[in-house]
């Protein structure tokens, strides 16, 4: 089994790599297009903003290369909202595998003031596909994001803030996706991970 | 529903935890890695190390402790103490702490937190603040509380945030260490003035002391440390207890 993960200009990988080390999975961080076409699985990280970030993977010409991967493919937190259509982040157009439009939290709702970024434990609920198979409903996991994907048909999981229900993590296809950092999520984000390793995929 | 968080502190020196801690089942109580995995299977939300080492051998054998700590643990990890430029926070993350708290060295140099914000992100910057209620209000220290600058906790906080702070740690060092409670009515004005979230730190000492924080001062998290190491007060009781009280906590 080969897991690639995806080096760009996208924040610090350090603890993904660490969490695939403790499933006993020892990645490879490239940003060779041959590397990633033959891995068995792709991992997409990072933190960072969408419209450098995007950027980067054009003139690098990464974005062709992770649109047309046919294995199955994670992105994580700003891995998320790059694989979708576009980002309010910037105005940023993006690589659209999933056809949602990323939009920044509101800053009030009727509980009063939304805090931004969403810092720390919610829960995910309406979960969907075997990356969540192990998981109980309303499982909490561990978020740091300002921008949020809105409630769509692409969503397997769902989470509330700032009186927003959101989809928290997406699949189209052979490409998955969580808002969410699995890597930060303890023994609940280890168990996503390991799905994700092993999902069945012909 | 957005859980309160609760986490540890752990002071380091020269790569091993300084207070006392009381935990069973610890082969080395003085070991950071054992530590925090102890922490992170009690439930602890997020932990946080400070290097209270004041040489270069020690920042060297505190950021080596860090990787070890990374690796061994899947939950938020911050790390504080010697920060003073940007390849601080450079090499802190790369060992793999998740976010940096900055205290002297932000007042001293605020630019550093812009440079953060813009280099790592706001979400890597913790803005540490000690502040005390003096006569003529809440005043910031420095100096592990020795000097007194002249900016109001509320301001300081409020530039710290503008200038891209992703979260508040506020500690008042009238309530540090009593063990009667957090400052909730700073913490509630703070939480309320600030659009990031602010972490209550300094004055646990019951169970009942986070849920005030939580309730009275808008805490999004509590942070605590002896009352955890020396076993007064664990982690998943606590959070039980909270759970019972109607607060939102990951159980």
């Amino acid at each position: 089994m080969k897991v690639a993960v995806v080096k760009y200009n996208a924040g610090n990988i350090c603890s993904v790599i660490n969490a695939l080390h403790r499933i006993g999975v020892e990645p490879v961080v490239t940003d060779d297009p041959a590397v990633l076409a033959a891995a068995d699985r792709v991992i997409f990280p990072g933190q960072g903003e969408a419209s450098n970030t995007m950027a980067y993977l054009r003139q690098s010409g990464l974005d062709a290369v992770i649109r047309n991967l046919k294995q199955p493919v994670l992105g994580i937190c700003i891995g998320q909202q790059l694989l979708c259509a576009h980002s309010e982040e910037g105005d940023t157009p993006c690589l659209g595998v999933f056809g949602s439009k990323v939009q920044r939290f509101p800053v009030s709702c009727a509980e009063g003031r939304v805090k931004i970024p969403q810092i720390g434990w919610n829960t995910i609920e309406q979960l969907k596909t075997p990356l969540f198979q192990g998981l109980k409903e309303g499982d909490f996991v561990y978020f740091v994001h300002s921008f949020y994907v809105p409630d769509c048909a692409e969503a397997v999981a769902r989470t509330t803030y700032g009186g927003v229900t959101y989809a928290s993590a997406l699949r189209c296809g052979n490409f998955y996706a969580t808002q969410f950092h699995p890597e930060k999520s303890g023994d609940v984000g280890l168990r996503i991970l390991h799905n994700f390793i092993h999902l069945c995929h012909d | 529903m957005l859980a309160k968080r609760i986490i540890p502190c752990l002071d380091v020196k020269d790569g091993r935890t300084v207070k006392g801690i009381n935990f069973v089942n610890l082969r080395d109580a003085g070991d950071p890695v054992e530590l925090g995995k102890a922490y992170s299977e009690q439930g602890a939300d997020e932990l946080v190390f400070l290097d209270i080492a004041a040489t270069h051998e020690g920042r060297k054998t505190f950021t080596d402790m860090v990787s070890r700590v990374a690796a061994a643990i899947s939950i938020p990890f911050t790390v504080g103490g010697g920060i003073h430029e940007l390849a601080d926070v450079a090499r802190l993350l790369e060992a793999g702490a998740d976010k940096v708290s900055l205290n002297s060295a932000a007042i001293r140099n605020p630019q550093l937190v812009n440079e953060i914000a813009s280099h790592f992100g706001s979400q890597v910057c913790v803005a540490a603040i000690d502040a005390r209620c003096d006569a003529d209000g809440w005043y910031c220290y420095v100096n592990g509380g020795r000097i007194r600058v002249e900016r109001t906790l509320f301001d300081w906080a409020r530039e710290v945030a503008d200038r891209g702070a992703g979260e508040i740690l506020f500690t008042s060092m009238d309530h540090d260490g009593v063990k009667q409670g957090f400052p909730n009515e700073a913490l509630a004005r703070l939480s309320d003035e600030l659009s990031i979230p602010v972490i209550a730190s300094g004055g646990a000492g019951a169970k009942e002391h986070f849920a005030d924080a939580f309730r009275l001062g808008h805490a999004d998290a509590a942070l605590a440390a002896s009352v955890f190491h020396f076993g007064e007060i664990k982690i998943p009781e606590l959070k039980q207890y909270l759970h019972n009280e109607g607060i939102c906590v990951r159980l």
